[in-house]
């Protein structure tokens, strides 16, 4: 690699300080003249029929501009499978459905507005386990659906597994579930919706794919009558987003009728309670799996079924057994795979995306049981997984193609940071899991290309245009280091403008861990075509041949006498103010060679693939049931660290996500209604918990990244709830295979091992009948 | 009802009218119209809206602000020096990667502020315990923590011994 400049420094985030002073706005901070506030009327029932509703007492409230039902408005279809709408007509079928919706002078009245609503319910049978849903006398969630299952038929069998069965030395077979959890992003959700007088839609929304957006919300006018118009879609500073912002929602088509019908700007702003209770959830699993391997630990077929709860909807939630067919292909190389997941209809909350898009739920179940066939065949667990680790130059049988894997060298980099092989103190264990994820793009729309403009001014600035979303993850910094590399300009040279759609081109979305890959070459190859127009004209005023000059300290050096140079910005001046002038300016769109799944999902979904083993030293009490985190070790092969300061920040953070979704979090739904919305009872890890994370980078130059970057996003959050599954077991003996692994489930796996009923008595004894337990 | 109230807010006295039921965070936000303090839950849970008020770091959501009369309030717009240089506080957080998505930043940095006026010589510990009642989903904290222990003078004598393994830039690169 060469000498690089701003490519691999711990560059501060270039808005950190807006943020540190407070000066960034958020949606929260927006206002726009003569604004209206709106607010949602939610469903009472989690299934039935809307009988009556009653909206004059709310109309007539004083400061209520507009109230409306879904009989008010024109049918808008949304999402993935176009089985929802904004606003509920005739039936409810979750108790998140939006009912109806009020627009009013001030946020109190639009609140007290939507309590003098009145509604007639008829409630009807309703369904909340997905396996439940799937028997023959279930009731339907979408009648006109006709069955819960979705249409969606994830279904693989490469190689022949029963084949393989019949061969195997050692099988392992278990099953292993997973909860919702949510995305707890410290900003709310909101929207604010305006139309100009010709029906040009304006929307500032929190969204993480504003060019879908644009397009989803043009089809929802077309449904509005309003043909031919524009979308604008301004992106306000995003409090968080984590997958939670990859769909559009209820409550941003509803600040549209609402803006429609009053003729006013409308802001729709999630309290507390409404975000946990009103977006969308990680996709919770019921996994059936079975793996086998030879004498020698060679691992010979993987067998999945899987269950997943859909809800009531249909979001991106629903499709994320296209990306946990990765791990399930290709985590070690399996030759013979058969996988099938069954998307099921309940009356509970719908899901969505959200970091690692069902790879977290994937790896708990495979990484578990890798383990489970290592004591089998009697193996050293990593010594298992090194006899299976992919290598460079790999294709795996569904067709993913590994360009470059640091996996056993993230494997070594555990073991020696952990201190593998030191002997367990007492109740003490260790665990390790590891990864596969994209890390360069993944096709899963018709496009996976990001659009870039650069446009240079007289002083050698330069703005980029970029169609890429930062949410606080760094994109932002990170494209302003690759280009000002490429440029031979500083970080702070550039500004980076990803806000607009007016201004901004196209981009599929900031999900997959794709930013840094697919916007990161978008911005590399708008930079190469501005540093040939530099080098030309220095060429020129040089006069020296192209191949003697570089970029570098804002100037066109010549490499044979770096005396002999000119500034960049001089050098723009003299071409823009002389005659013919010009200015540079340039645009590029990378669009990656990945490929769509074909019929039978083959397909090389990412231009290269992240790796990653997570390892982990726990305590656990046995009277108690509690784990303690005495050290975690997350190394990762991420081709190369752009920003390392801004990589850890995303494994660290990946990694305590990881370890809430292993441990504490869990919304509770109880046939249907969330039990827990709010932080008090919903346990995001505070800094209280912060365990002792080394993350060791190893950098494998992949050809195809940006300075040979892999896509780091969502690695950090994969593998941590298998690898402490693995440490307690190591522990203490026992396996939990449900999520979350609480003190509960793990006292009750220890005291059903010694032979103990769940209050810790004899199961023989006689008094042992007079256990209660108080849930 | 309303009624009269004086304060010092960022070092200049306010004298306002505000209704009983306003909190702290809505007279700040929507009154003075300073929106660097966020409001994360309005419940006490997250502490995005800390603030200052006579050196201590309170919940603003939870606070009356008819209760911040005769009282001194700082935001987080108070700790920018006039000539617009950031707060040694702030300085690190930048610096450190202390902040990602930015929604908890604010009141996450007041609560350091509050920690470190009242002990300079703040350990991992007293920091753990300060920004405990601050939620962050973005970071793990652990850079936030990174960021604090910097400015601590605690860990001014030797090196920061930092809860996470730092690359060693010098071998990176090649």
């Amino acid at each position: 690699m060469q000498n690089l400049c701003s490519v691999g420094k711990r560059i501060p985030k270039i808005d950190a300080v807006d943020k540190a002073t407070g000066r960034a706005r958020y949606i929260q901070d927006m206002k726009l003249p003569g604004m209206l506030y709106g607010k949602i009327l939610y469903s009472k029932f989690p299934h039935a029929r809307i009988t009556k509703i009653d909206t004059s007492k709310a109309k007539a409230l004083p400061g209520v501009r507009v109230v409306l039902t879904g009989e008010d408005v024109p049918e808008i279809k949304m999402g993935v499978y176009k089985d929802n709408r904004p606003l509920k007509a005739g039936k409810v079928c979750s108790y998140r459905d939006e009912v109806a919706a009020v627009a009013a002078t001030d946020p109190q009245i639009a609140k007290e507005a939507v309590g003098l609503i009145e509604v007639i319910y008829e409630p009807l049978p309703a369904v909340f386990d997905p396996e439940e849903a799937l028997k023959d006398n279930a009731p339907l969630v979408h009648e006109e659906h006709k069955t819960n299952v979705l249409r969606m038929p994830w279904k693989l069998h490469y190689g022949d597994v029963e084949a393989a069965k019949a061969e195997a030395a050692h099988v392992v077979e278990d099953r292993f579930s997973t909860t919702w959890v949510t995305h707890c992003c410290m900003g709310t959700s909101g929207a604010i919706a305006e139309f100009d007088p010709a029906n040009n839609l304006t929307i500032y929304s929190n969204t993480q794919i504003p060019s879908l957006a644009q397009k989803d919300f043009l089809d929802a006018l077309k449904a509005m009558g309003i043909a031919d118009r524009r979308v604008r879609v301004i992106k306000p500073c995003i409090g968080g987003g984590f997958g939670s912002k990859l769909d559009t929602y209820a409550y941003e088509y509803i600040a549209i009728l609402l803006a429609f019908y009053t003729r006013r700007p409308v802001k729709i702003e999630f309290d507390r309670t409404e975000e946990f209770i009103a977006t969308s959830t990680r996709q919770p699993t019921v996994t059936y799996i079975s793996q086998g391997c030879d004498e020698n630990g060679k691992l010979l077929f993987r067998d999945i079924s899987m269950i997943l709860d859909n809800g009531a909807y249909t979001s991106w939630g629903a499709t994320t057994p296209s990306v946990m067919m990765m791990p399930i292909t290709t985590l070690y190389r399996v030759p013979n795979v058969r996988y099938e997941a069954k998307c099921v209809y309940t009356n509970n909350t719908y899901s969505q995306a959200m970091r690692g898009y069902g790879n977290p739920q994937a790896t708990y179940a495979i990484e578990s049981t890798i383990d489970m066939l290592a004591e089998k065949a009697a193996i050293d667990p990593i010594e298992f997984r090194r006899i299976n680790s992919n290598q460079s130059g790999d294709v795996s049988t569904q067709g993913l193609r590994i360009t470059t894997c640091g996996l056993e060298d993230c494997m070594d980099a555990v073991k020696t940071k952990l201190e593998w092989d030191k002997p367990n103190a007492d109740g003490e264990g260790v665990g390790l899991a590891s990864l596969i994820h994209v890390g360069g793009g993944a096709r899963v729309y018709k496009s996976d290309g990001c659009g870039t403009i650069i446009k240079m001014d007289d002083f050698g600035r330069i703005d980029i245009f970029t169609g890429a979303t930062d949410m606080g993850q760094g994109s932002d910094t990170v494209i302003a280091q690759i280009a000002a590399e490429e440029l031979g300009l500083q970080a702070e040279d550039i500004h980076v403008i990803h806000t607009d759609t007016d201004v901004c081109p196209w981009d599929v979305g900031s999900h997959a861990s794709r930013t840094t890959f697919v916007a990161g070459n978008a911005a590399l190859g708008a930079a190469k075509k501005i540093k040939a127009r530099i080098l030309e004209l220095g060429a020129k005023l040089l006069e020296a041949p192209l191949e003697k000059l570089m970029l570098r300290e804002r100037c066109v050096i010549h490499l044979d006498d770096p005396e002999r140079r000119i500034e960049i910005g001089k050098l723009l001046r003299k071409a823009h103010f002389s005659h013919g002038g010009q200015m540079l300016m340039a645009e590029y769109f990378y669009d990656p060679a990945n490929e769509n799944m074909g019929k039978d999902f083959r397909g090389n979904m990412s231009m290269t693939y992240t790796f990653g083993s997570h390892g982990v030293r726990v305590k656990v009490d046995e009277e108690t049931g509690k784990v303690e985190i005495l050290n975690y070790v997350a190394a990762h092969d991420v081709g190369k660290a752009i920003n390392p300061m801004l990589l850890e920040g995303q494994v660290y953070g990946g990694v305590m996500m990881g370890l809430g979704y292993a441990l504490t979090e869990q919304v509770i739904l109880e046939k249907g209604e969330n039990m827990n919305p709010n932080f008090r009872d919903y346990k995001i890890l505070t800094a209280k918990d912060v365990v002792p994370i080394e993350a060791p980078v190893l950098e494998t130059y992949d050809q195809d990244g940006p300075f040979g970057a892999k896509g780091i996003g969502e690695p950090g959050c994969v593998p941590t709830a298998p690898a402490i599954a693995n440490a307690i077991y190591d522990a203490v003996g026992v396996r939990i295979k449900d999520l979350p692994i609480t003190p509960e489930r793990v006292l009750a796996a220890i005291r059903e091992k010694k032979g103990l009923d769940l209050c810790g008595q004899e199961v023989d004894k006689e008094d042992a009948d007079a256990c209660i337990i108080e849930e | 009802m309303s009624r009269e109230i004086a304060f010092t807010f960022n070092s200049n006295k306010i004298a306002i009218t505000v209704e009983d039921h306003w909190t702290l965070l809505h007279l700040i936000r929507e009154e003075l119209g300073y929106t660097g303090t966020k409001e994360g839950c309005g419940s006490g849970e997250c502490g995005a809206c800390t603030v200052i008020v006579d050196g201590m770091a309170v919940n603003s959501c939870l606070y009356l602000a008819a209760e911040i009369d005769g009282k001194e309030l700082v935001t987080i717009e108070g700790l920018t020096s006039p000539d617009g240089s950031l707060h040694p506080i702030q300085k690190a957080f930048v610096e450190n990667g202390g902040i990602q998505c930015g929604f908890c930043s604010p009141g996450m940095i007041m609560s350091a502020k509050a920690l470190l006026d009242e002990n300079s010589n703040a350990t991992e510990d007293d920091i753990k315990d300060a920004i405990a009642g601050n939620l962050c989903r973005c970071t793990g904290y652990v850079q936030i923590i990174d960021s604090i222990k910097s400015v601590s003078g605690y860990y001014q004598k030797e090196a920061p011994q930092v809860v996470a393994w730092k690359n060693d830039e010098d071998d990176r690169g090649e």
